[in-house]
C-alpha cells in the first residue's frame, strides 16, 4: 500500500496524430495541495478531463489508494472520491442555493413510489454546510445568481466535499475573481486540504498557486516539466517555466528590433 | 426524538436571522413567477365585475362557460410551461390536438374499434409523438423550436391526408352515440356535482331552462382536469426530485449534466407531456362535440406558450410556474368569454392578447433580473 491518495504514473493522451499529453506523473497525498501550472494550450484541459474520467488515457496508469483504476465514465471518477469543479461550476443561477447544492442528489422521504425532496432537510444541510465555510447564507432558498463569484466558488467546492469527494480537481478556481474574492476560494481549498483531501488546483495564476501549494508540476505543451516541492522552488522560477521565459524575452529582442528598424 | 427537537431549534433559530429583513414575506411573494399572472387575473375579473356585473356573466351558466374555456387552454398551457421551465418549445401541440382527434374518431367510426380502445390508442400516439420529439430535440441538439415547427407541419398534414384516404372527407361525425356505457369515455365526458346544480336549480338560486332543469348543468370535465394537472404538475415541481430536475436542465443543461442529472430524459418526459395534454384536450373537445376536425387546434400552442409566458415562465427555461400558466389560461379564457359580455368589440380580443403578452414578458424580465441580481 502506498502512501499516495491518488497516483497518475506516465499517463499520456493522444488525439488522432495529436499529442495532447506524455509521460505526464502526478501523484498526490492525504492533505496535499498540488498546482498544476501551465500556458493556453499545455494540455491542462485535457489532464483534467483525464482525472474527471471523460477521456480515456492511451498510457499510463491511475491508481486510486493503492488500487489500480480505469475510469470508463466522470461517473465511475465521482464515484472513485475524485470531484472535478469545472469553471461553470455546475450551478444554475436562477434556482435557490439549496436546490442547487442538492441538484441530481436530491434526498428524499417518505414511502416508496411516493417520495418526495425533502427540502426542509435539504435547507438546513445547505445553511449548516455554507455557515461552515463562513459564508453566511441568510436564505438558502435565494437563488444563486444574488451571489458573488467566490461564494458560488466555494458553493461548489463545498458541494462537492459533502458528496464524498476525496481528491478535488479544481479548473481555475480564481480565474474570474477579483483580489479578495479569490482570497476567500484560496482559504477555503486549504482548509479542505486539512481536512484531509488531496486538491489538483489548476491554474495559470502563479500568485495565486504559489501562497497555498505543496508542490507544482508545470505542464508545458502536452509534457510534465517536472514537479517541485516547494522548498525546492521559486515563485519567480515557476513563472518562467510556465510562461516559456525563454519565449518573452525573444519577444524582448524581437520588439528592440523592430522598434529600431521602424526609426531608421 | 431529541435530534428532531434540535432540528425545529435550528429551523426556527435559522428563520430569526435578524439580518433577514422584514419585508422578506413581501419580497418573498414578488420571488414567485406566477405572481403577475394572479394580479393580472385579479384585475381582469375586476374590470368584467364593473363593466359586465350585471349582464350574467357571473351566473353559474357563465362562469361556467368561461371556466371551460379557461381550463382548455389551461390543460396544455400547464404541460407547455412545464416543457419551457425545462428549457424547450413544444410548437406541434395545435397539430397534435387535431392528430388525436382523428385517432379517437376514425377507430372507432370507420374500424369498429369500442371507444376507449380508440382513446387508449390516441394516448398512445401522443406518447410515440412526444418521445420522438424528445428524441430528436435531444439528439440532434438542434432548437426545439425549429425541431418541433416541422412536427407542426407534418402532424397536421398526416393528420389531413390520412383522413381523406380513409374518409374521404375532413371531419369524422357520429362519436356521440359511442359515449354512453363506455368504460373510460365518461372520464373525458362527464359533467359532475350535478346534483348540487340540480339542487341548486330547485331552490330558484341559479338559472333554469323552460323545463325547469339548470341552464348550467354540471361542472365541465375540462375544469377538473385542469385543476387536476395544475395539482399534480405544482406538487412535482416544487415538491419532487423530478422537479429540481426540470428546472435545472432548463436553467443550465451543461452544469445540470456535469452533477448527474438525466437532462435527456428530463426532456423527452417533458415533450411526451405536452403531447399527451394535447390528447387529453383533444378526448375532451372531441366526446364534447361528437366529432373530430383534422384542423381542430389549429394555433393553440401559440395560445398555450402565450399562457405560460404570461404565468410567468421565461423563454430561456430554467423558471416559471404551472400555478401561474393556470392563471395565465384564465386570463386569456376569462377575457375572450367576457368581452362578449360588454359594449367591446370581439374583435379586439386579439389586441388585448398581444398585448397582454407584451407586458408579461417585460414584467418577467424585469423580476428576473430582480431574482438573480448580485448583492
Amino acid at each position: 500500500m502506498s502512501d499516495y491518495l491518488i497516483e497518475f504514473n506516465n499517463i499520456s493522451k493522444f488525439f488522432g496524430k495529436v499529442i495532447a499529453l506524455k509521460d505526464v506523473t502526478m501523484r498526490l497525498k492525504k492533505g496535499e495541495i498540488m498546482c498544476l501550472l501551465g500556458d493556453n494550450g499545455a494540455g491542462k484541459s485535457t489532464l483534467i478531463k483525464t482525472l474527471a474520467g471523460v477521456h480515456k488515457p492511451d498510457e499510463g496508469v491511475i491508481i486510486v489508494e493503492g488500487k489500480k483504476t480505469i475510469f470508463d465514465s466522470p461517473k465511475d471518477a465521482l464515484d472513485m472520491g475524485i470531484a472535478t469543479v469545472y469553471q461553470d461550476l455546475a450551478l444554475v443561477s436562477l434556482m435557490s442555493v439549496t436546490r442547487n447544492f442538492f441538484m441530481g442528489r436530491e434526498p428524499m422521504k417518505g414511502p416508496p413510489f411516493f417520495k418526495i425532496f425533502d427540502i426542509d432537510k435539504a435547507n438546513k444541510i445547505a445553511a449548516e454546510r455554507m455557515g461552515q465555510i463562513g459564508i453566511d447564507v441568510r436564505d438558502p432558498s435565494q437563488a444563486v445568481g444574488t451571489m458573488s463569484g467566490g461564494e458560488r466558488q466555494c458553493l461548489a467546492i463545498s458541494r462537492a466535499i459533502y458528496f464524498g469527494a476525496k481528491v478535488l480537481v479544481l479548473d481555475e478556481p480564481t480565474s474570474a475573481l477579483g483580489v479578495h474574492q479569490a482570497s476567500v476560494v484560496l482559504k477555503y481549498i486549504v482548509k479542505a486540504a486539512s481536512q484531509g483531501l488531496a486538491v489538483i488546483l489548476i491554474t495559470h495564476n502563479v500568485h495565486h498557486a504559489y501562497p497555498v501549494g505543496n508542490s507544482f508540476t508545470v505542464l508545458n505543451r502536452g509534457k510534465s516539466l517536472g514537479t517541485y516541492a516547494k522548498s525546492d522552488i521559486s515563485r519567480e522560477k515557476l513563472l518562467s517555466m510556465m510562461a516559456g521565459g525563454e519565449e518573452l524575452n525573444k519577444l524582448e529582442v524581437e520588439l528592440k528590433e523592430m522598434d529600431r528598424l521602424s526609426k531608421s | 426524538m431529541s435530534t428532531k427537537s434540535k432540528s425545529i431549534k435550528n429551523k426556527t433559530d435559522f428563520n430569526q436571522d435578524e439580518r433577514l429583513k422584514k419585508v422578506s414575506k413581501l419580497r418573498l411573494l414578488l420571488n414567485r413567477p406566477e405572481l403577475g399572472a394572479l394580479g393580472g387575473a385579479i384585475l381582469v375579473f375586476i374590470f368584467f365585475g364593473i363593466v359586465a356585473g350585471d349582464t350574467g356573466m357571473f351566473s353559474a351558466y357563465g362562469v361556467l362557460n368561461f371556466l371551460d374555456v379557461s381550463a382548455n387552454l389551461g390543460i396544455i398551457a400547464i404541460a407547455a410551461a412545464m416543457l419551457m421551465i425545462g428549457g424547450e418549445f413544444d410548437l406541434s401541440i395545435g397539430s397534435m390536438i387535431g392528430f388525436a382527434g382523428i385517432c379517437i374518431a376514425i377507430p372507432a367510426i370507420y374500424w369498429g374499434w369500442p371507444l376507449w380502445m380508440s382513446i387508449i390508442f390516441a394516448f398512445s400516439m401522443a406518447v410515440l409523438v412526444g418521445y420522438f420529439n424528445g428524441i430528436l430535440v435531444v439528439r440532434t441538439g438542434l432548437p426545439s423550436f425549429i425541431v418541433t415547427l416541422a412536427m407542426l407541419f407534418i402532424l397536421r398534414g398526416v393528420t389531413l391526408a390520412l383522413t381523406r384516404l380513409i374518409t374521404g372527407r375532413t371531419q369524422v361525425p357520429g362519436l356521440r352515440v359511442l359515449i354512453e356505457d363506455d368504460p373510460l369515455a365518461w372520464i373525458f365526458a362527464t359533467d359532475t356535482f350535478k346534483v348540487v346544480f340540480t339542487w341548486l336549480g330547485s331552490m330558484n338560486l341559479i338559472a333554469l331552462r323552460t323545463d325547469g332543469t339548470p341552464l348550467a348543468t354540471g361542472i365541465p370535465p375540462s375544469v377538473i382536469w385542469f385543476i387536476f394537472l395544475a395539482i399534480i404538475s405544482t406538487w412535482i415541481l416544487m415538491k419532487t426530485r423530478y422537479g429540481n430536475w426540470i428546472f435545472a436542465s432548463g436553467g443550465d443543461k451543461n452544469g445540470a449534466n456535469n452533477v448527474g442529472v438525466p437532462v435527456g430524459r428530463v426532456k423527452i418526459g417533458l415533450f411526451i407531456g405536452t403531447a399527451v395534454a394535447a390528447t387529453i384536450f383533444a378526448t375532451i373537445q372531441v366526446l364534447d362535440a361528437g366529432s373530430a376536425d383534422t384542423m381542430r387546434g389549429t394555433l393553440k400552442e401559440l395560445e398555450a406558450i402565450a399562457a405560460a409566458v404570461v404565468g410567468g415562465c421565461l423563454l430561456t427555461g430554467g423558471y416559471g410556474s404551472a400555478i401561474g400558466a393556470a392563471f395565465g389560461a384564465l386570463i386569456f379564457g376569462t377575457v375572450s368569454m367576457g368581452i362578449f359580455y360588454t359594449d367591446v368589440d370581439t374583435d379586439w380580443f386579439k389586441v388585448f392578447l398581444g398585448a397582454m403578452m407584451l407586458i408579461a414578458v417585460i414584467f418577467n424580465n424585469y423580476i428576473r433580473r430582480k431574482v438573480t441580481e448580485s448583492k
